[in-house]
């Protein structure tokens, strides 16, 4: 119930892109054509599911360990914080993760890019938020890679990132950019978000202070979920 | 202070890859006493099946408990109340579970018992989210304030899973004639 102890989460209009966007083709048949209903929200939405400890191990945040040797490309550390929009930190929460190889090639049956798949690289990883909402992986710099939603489609260079947050509502699949890629002008995806600051929240930026000298550079990627209607008491627990 | 949210993107076509886990679609084991599959297929504007999507399906229990602290006057759980399968070239989902007690709304009125099911897929640049009903709750269903505030009723049976052999039957339409009703949470 959405009282003082547990106020209901905020919405944020124009925040997200809209379901239908034609320039990404691949909305064209799946957005629905009538608009969702608003839908109050009850306990199933103020709860969600709490699973990240215990489905984690902390190998799974170096997607560059499970090879025979290093995978190739440019070995990065990606980092950040996740908080709610009234700046709480997300703490102990699971962050599932997966990108393409270096070459822009995803190890996937239905990636037929002529691209090289690395042996020793997967792609997938996984990753605890800590008690203050950080996190930190370690990986390798995917590359661009073609695709056919128009002639001569690239999608810039991307990580996939999914968020489970503490409640239904804050629920959240994104992905995470480079700064200065040159194919953001063409990309429908990246653009699909409607206000060019939201863009600009997807695109990590590079952190040297983070970075290992000789070893890895590093980009910093802050992520935002759905804060509350209200303030609720400090302690939720207080029944 | 207010801080700018996130947007959201795509999970693209390659969610297979970071997504699905092994026992996801088991919200309870195998051989739990009253487990039901819920069973389905999501089918896009053009008829096609959504041979690359996720659905993901969050719950009470038989005791209308969450695994959770705001929930917590509804007494503890272990119940994971949460389910996940990909789907596969035909479209389909299979999520092994068990039918949730009614849970109070935001008026503090009980619900019918419900599931919400989100999807996530190539083409929804967010996820969308819809609730899965009983169609064996008729009573419940009648009085329930979300299928309610659906103005046309006919839109109402787009959310009511039908009885089969093993459990029940739940197939979304994101688009079309039959396009199912999504939520905006």
């Amino acid at each position: 119930m959405t009282d003082a102890r547990n106020p209901g989460y905020r919405r944020d209009v124009g925040v997200d892109p809209p379901y239908l966007y034609p320039d990404y083709v691949g909305t064209r048949l799946r957005a629905p054509r009538r608009p969702p209903i608003l839908l109050p929200q009850s306990l199933t939405e103020l709860t969600g599911p709490l699973l990240g400890p215990g489905r984690v191990e902390p190998a799974d945040a170096d997607l560059t360990a499970h090879g025979e040797s290093e995978p190739l490309g440019e070995r990065i550390i990606v980092h950040g914080r996740v908080l709610d929009s009234d700046g709480r930190p997300i703490r102990d929460s699971l962050m599932e993760i997966w990108q393409a190889n270096a070459s822009g090639r995803y190890a996937h049956d239905v990636d037929q890019h002529p691209a090289p798949l690395d042996p020793n690289f997967a792609g997938v990883g996984r990753v605890l938020t800590d008690s203050t909402g950080a996190y930190r992986i370690v990986t390798i710099k995917p590359g661009p890679y073609p695709w056919r939603n128009h002639p001569n489609a690239w999608r810039p260079a991307h990580i996939h990132f999914s968020l489970f947050g503490h409640a239904f509502p804050q629920r959240l699949v994104t992905q995470m950019y480079f700064p200065g890629d040159p194919l953001f002008g063409q990309d429908p995806i990246f653009n699909s978000i409607p206000d060019p600051r939201g863009r600009e929240r997807l695109i990590s930026r590079l952190d040297l202070d983070e970075a290992i000298p000789d070893v890895a550079l590093a980009f910093r990627f802050d992520i935002v979920l759905r804060g509350r209607e209200a303030t609720p008491f400090e302690d939720e627990d207080d029944d | 202070m207010t801080l700018p949210r996130t947007p959201s993107q795509t999970v693209g076509p390659y969610l297979a890859l970071g997504l699905p886990w092994p026992d996801g679609p088991f919200v309870v084991a195998d051989g739990t006493p009253g487990a039901i599959w819920i069973r389905g297929r999501l089918i896009d504007g053009a008829g096609d099946p959504l041979p690359d999507a996720l659905v993901e399906t969050w719950q009470a229990d038989d005791e209308g408990r969450f695994a959770h602290p705001a929930a917590r006057r509804a007494g503890p759980t272990t119940f994971r109340g949460f389910g996940r399968c990909p789907t596969d070239a035909d479209g389909r989902y299979a999520i092994l579970t068990i039918k949730p007690a009614p849970v109070p709304g935001a008026d503090g009125r009980l619900q019918a018992p419900h599931i919400d099911v989100t999807i996530f897929a190539r083409g929804l640049l967010k996820q969308l989210v819809t609730r899965l009903y009983f169609s064996d709750e008729p009573a419940a269903n009648a009085a329930d304030p979300a299928l309610l505030s659906i103005d046309d009723r006919a839109l109402r049976a787009t959310l009511l899973a039908e009885r089969s052999a093993d459990g029940y039957r739940f197939d979304v339409h994101l688009q079309g004639d039959r396009e199912t009703v999504f939520f905006d949470v």
